[in-house]
């Protein structure tokens, strides 16, 4: 796994024309440096029962459908996974914990944010489109899906924002190369 | 690949407040609720999140069927599995059943080393007992619930739907076995048999597997206790409210808490 990082950095080394030093500085921080966080809106609900939402991230290729599961928000209550119901169909239902990617418990209402930058399966994406794809279930409550289109690898900073209406609110994709 | 594991959220202020709030929503379901001969029907029993999926069973302590002559009716083949408890229902003359559930029982609420608690009950006595000694916020609470629903033989009668008088009941306006899509249903509540205004309750439809949002919505009764329900479509539907007040029989007991959960079917027309 490890030597399949290191190779991918050289290979792309090569392909992008980047600078020796550039290269080397990715090799020496153990990363490949490109930036991809992710600002959401958990969104305050005024509702007798509240339980934060279950919240998954992943990244699907827009030709192959192809899937890299990148994060995940529960509560260790593996009963309420399935309501994910995309995420659940397209990797949670292949998987047991850990679960791919940054997992962590549900957030509060309010602005959260998730560094993936450092994620070893994003540094391994061939070259094509994308789509972040952020699925948020609560209990006693709804399900929304989100999809902001992105190209990979990123060529210049940009930011990607889509609008979830029930139970996400503004959600970001922050790229830099 | 488990990485960077984020930190833990905070606890649920919601949650520390009202524990009662945090239930799955119990209910009973008939095969039919409105026919034209003399049959039995069945009942599901469940307490869940899905409308009406079954999720965890509980026991069938408290059923009880009143008949359109006001007097108990048959009951058979009880049931109570792991997912739901299941009876059958002799709807053996003319006229309108209520099939219900009904079991007080106290919860006692209280604090220890900065953590709520909560503990149900038969008896404030028990409960008293089993609290652990140095705990405090000591509040007993009476819970008093009517879980119901209703099924008919040829024309609605209302005989067998007379209030008790205690807690937080339903009394007909419309007829529970006379909603049609697209009319507006009345029903009245009362508490220990007097109309309550300002009551809130919540209509979920049936089906939330199926879909992305709950669809419940909440209506205010007025004055005289009544709540006016536009029914969007044929179905079966949940209805739940409830009231707190202080006026407990028992002298141990703080205050109580009086819940109503009813389904209705609603049909097309």
């Amino acid at each position: 796994m490890r030597l399949g990082v290191m190779r991918f950095a050289i290979m792309r080394f090569a392909i992008t024309r980047f600078g020796i030093a550039a290269a080397l500085c990715a090799l020496t921080a153990g990363a490949w440096g490109a930036g991809f966080k992710v600002e959401l809106q958990v969104p305050r609900l005024q509702v007798a029962e509240y339980h934060a939402p279950y919240v998954a991230f992943w990244v699907r290729q827009a030709d192959s459908g192809a899937v890299t599961p990148l994060g995940l928000w529960y509560d260790d209550q593996e009963k309420w996974l399935k309501d994910l119901r995309l995420w659940w169909r397209r990797t949670g239902r292949g998987q047991s914990a850990p679960y791919d990617g940054l997992t962590g418990a549900t957030r509060r209402p309010g602005t959260h944010t998730v560094d993936f930058s450092e994620l070893p399966a994003l540094a391994d994406l061939p070259k094509g489109d994308y789509e972040l794809v952020v699925e948020a279930a609560r209990e006693v409550g709804g399900r929304e899906v989100v999809r902001l289109p992105f190209h990979w690898p990123v060529t210049d900073a940009t930011t990607v924002r889509a609008d979830g209406e029930q139970e996400l609110g503004a959600v970001e994709l922050y790229l830099a190369p | 690949m488990k990485l960077l594991p984020f930190a833990g959220a905070a606890l649920s202020a919601l949650m520390l407040l009202s524990p009662a709030a945090q239930a799955h929503k119990r209910w009973l379901l008939p095969s039919h609720t409105v026919v034209s001969d003399t049959q039995w029907i069945t009942l599901d029993t469940s307490a869940s999140n899905d409308i009406f999926f079954v999720d965890k069973a509980f026991p069938l302590d408290g059923v009880r069927v009143t008949g359109p002559d006001g007097k108990d009716g048959e009951i058979d083949n009880r049931l109570e599995g792991h997912r739901r408890s299941v009876f059958d229902v002799h709807l053996n003359q003319q006229g309108s059943y209520r099939i219900s559930l009904f079991r007080p029982l106290y919860v006692a609420l209280y604090e220890q080393d900065g953590e709520r608690h909560h503990q149900r009950g038969d008896s404030p006595e028990a409960l008293l007992k089993a609290i652990p000694e140095g705990a405090g916020e000591v509040r007993i609470s009476e819970v008093i619930s009517h879980l119901e629903t209703f099924a008919t033989v040829g024309a609605p009668t209302t005989e067998g739907l007379a209030p008790t008088g205690k807690g937080l009941e339903l009394a007909p306006v419309t007829h529970p076995n006379d909603l049609y899509a697209g009319e507006t249903a009345r029903f009245r509540f009362l508490v220990d048999g007097q109309p309550v205004s300002g009551l809130e309750v919540e209509v979920m439809p049936a089906g939330t597997r199926y879909r992305d949002s709950q669809d419940a919505w909440t209506v205010t009764s007025n004055d005289q206790g009544e709540v006016s329900l536009e029914w969007p479509g044929p179905g079966r539907y949940y209805l739940e409210a409830s009231h707190g007040d202080d006026r407990a029989d028992h002298p141990k007991a703080d205050g109580r808490r009086l819940q109503y959960m009813g389904t209705f079917e609603v049909l097309p027309l």
